[in-house]
């Protein structure tokens, strides 16, 4: 990490609080129209330990369902990959079910499962955010040229071991790709049931609650929270990336 | 049976939505072993379909491929593959990459036999020094002659050749056809090589098959007697000329513009 990696964003950062404060005191606006860097500060200290805590229940339902998603999108996206008959099958199911707005899912799991806070919520992180890790992984499996499958089928390998040795390693750049966008997908998920279903846990109902007591503060402060959680999942994302996926990167020449 | 590779009256068709659609019928091809064999032909008369035949990854209509006495049935690992695209593996070295085929074929070697024989033969194609580099820091030449090496680590008794150079200038595909000639004299094998280049074939092959259009058969088998040294000046000798000739005018009754 050079001081141009870290310091450019940081600047960059800054250099946007600076102007999102100067352009609330230009305008003269009311804090309930649009809250700045100054206001939202004092929200975040007066409530540090709702912060925390509500924080953290997000914050894990949001792995949990992504985590989900890893799993279920990789298994859907090898049976569609490695079959015709199933990519055929499943995609337009698939798209279908990714058509429908999420937020109009919330009530249906809602009641499906009443009270079970926790898992309805992870359950829709993982619903909105499964798709781009099936589809990329199926694309990548389907694509690989068929010389790849060649050069160890003439040798009598099995196909699991041509899955393992080739197909596999060469979605992973593919597969990280989506994971990025599932991600952000997955926090999407968490809040919306947490939001639109309040039950007094998550950043979700912190946002809800300030939104009944008038704290725009508070409101504004949530959104920056989850903003941060998103770019630290993001780049642990990019972290685990260049560990499996690294040689996938070009070097600058 | 002397021949390495014997194809009796192979036929072969694809299913197509259109109806079956008939690639190669009367196909015949013998290479005795330690030849090597260049099929020409028009485009797509189904030379590759005639590369995964002889490596068992597609079973022929009707007819019968032998190798070395026995009746193909299936995959096996006396086959070594090369083709147009190097199909390189991104995430390994070099040296990874040609040492792929013994992580499914049982030489018996050890590891440090293995480490060393790959590194021998990257040595041999002039690849010293490149072993742990990544493929895509390697020119498209140098990526051919790693996926050469990849083909014969194993030491197949069969060597397959789908184009291997089509893609490379005509500077490093000249280089190339220099490396193969001193492969070939370190470790023998029988090879099919199958090109679009008349020179290329009459350069490496001691046999030349020219197949006809759509569904190809064998049109014409000339014997290559070039003598001497193979070097690129051999390609401009009278007789060489002669050979590149016939050839030619054997395409040209291939593609059906000339009466045979």
């Amino acid at each position: 990490m050079t001081l141009r990696q870290i310091g450019v964003p940081l600047a960059a950062l800054i250099l946007f609080g600076l102007f999102w404060e100067w352009l609330v005191w230009v305008n003269g606006w009311p804090n309930y129209k649009m809250a700045s860097p100054s206001d939202i500060w004092p929200a975040f200290w007066k409530f540090r330990g709702l912060f925390l805590e509500y924080g953290w229940d997000t914050l894990w339902r949001t792995v949990v369902g992504l985590l989900l998603s890893v799993v279920f999108g990789v298994f859907l996206g090898m049976i569609m990959g490695l079959s015709r008959t199933m990519r055929d099958a499943l995609y337009p199911l698939l798209v279908g079910f990714n058509a429908i707005p999420k937020a109009t899912v919330v009530p249906i799991i809602a009641l499906m499962f009443v009270g079970q806070h926790d898992m309805n919520t992870i359950l829709i992180a993982f619903l909105i955010s499964f798709f781009p890790i099936a589809v990329s992984v199926s694309i990548g499996l389907s694509t690989l040229e068929p010389e790849y499958r060649d050069i160890l089928a003439s040798l009598g390998a099995s196909k699991f071991t041509i899955f393992w040795k080739i197909a596999l390693p060469k979605t992973l750049p593919e597969f990280f790709g989506a994971l990025k966008v599932a991600v952000t997908l997955a926090f999407i998920g968490t809040n919306l049931m947490e939001i639109v279903e309040p039950h007094g846990r998550g950043l979700g109902h912190l946002f809800d609650s300030g939104k009944i007591s008038a704290d725009y503060p508070l409101m504004f402060a949530v959104l920056i929270a989850l903003a941060l959680m998103g770019i630290v999942l993001y780049y642990v994302v990019v972290a685990l990336e260049k560990v499996f996926a690294g040689w996938a990167e070009r070097n600058p020449t | 049976m002397s021949n390495l590779i014997d194809i009796k009256g192979v036929r072969h068709a694809y299913k197509t939505p259109s109806g079956p659609l008939p690639v190669l019928d009367g196909l015949e091809l013998s290479v005795p072993e330690g030849g090597f064999a260049a099929v020409v032909g028009p485009s797509g008369c189904g030379k590759s379909t005639l590369t995964r035949l002889i490596a068992g990854l597609m079973k022929p209509d009707a007819g019968e491929v032998w190798l070395h006495g026995e009746l193909v049935k299936g995959p096996k690992s006396t086959v070594g593959m090369a083709f147009q695209n190097p199909v390189l593996l991104e995430w390994r070295t070099i040296l990874q990459n040609v040492m792929l085929p013994l992580e499914i074929v049982d030489t018996g070697m050890s590891r440090k036999a293995r480490d060393d024989r790959a590194r021998h033969l990257l040595n041999l194609v002039g690849l010293a020094g490149f072993e742990d580099k990544r493929p895509s820091e390697l020119s498209g030449g140098m990526r051919q002659r790693a996926s050469l090496c990849r083909a014969i680590v194993h030491k197949p008794e069969v060597l397959i050749l789908d184009e291997p150079f089509g893609a490379l200038d005509a500077f490093t595909r000249e280089d190339l056809w220099q490396t193969m000639h001193k492969v070939k004299a370190e470790e023998p094998f029988t090879g099919v090589l199958i090109t679009h280049d008349l020179r290329e074939s009459i350069f490496l092959a001691d046999q030349v098959i020219v197949l006809s259009g759509r569904p190809a058969k064998t049109q014409y088998v000339m014997d290559v007697h070039l003598t001497g040294e193979r070097d690129i000046e051999m390609l401009y000798t009278p007789e060489s000329a002669d050979a590149l000739n016939t050839l030619r005018q054997q395409i040209r009754i291939a593609q059906g513009r000339e009466a045979a």
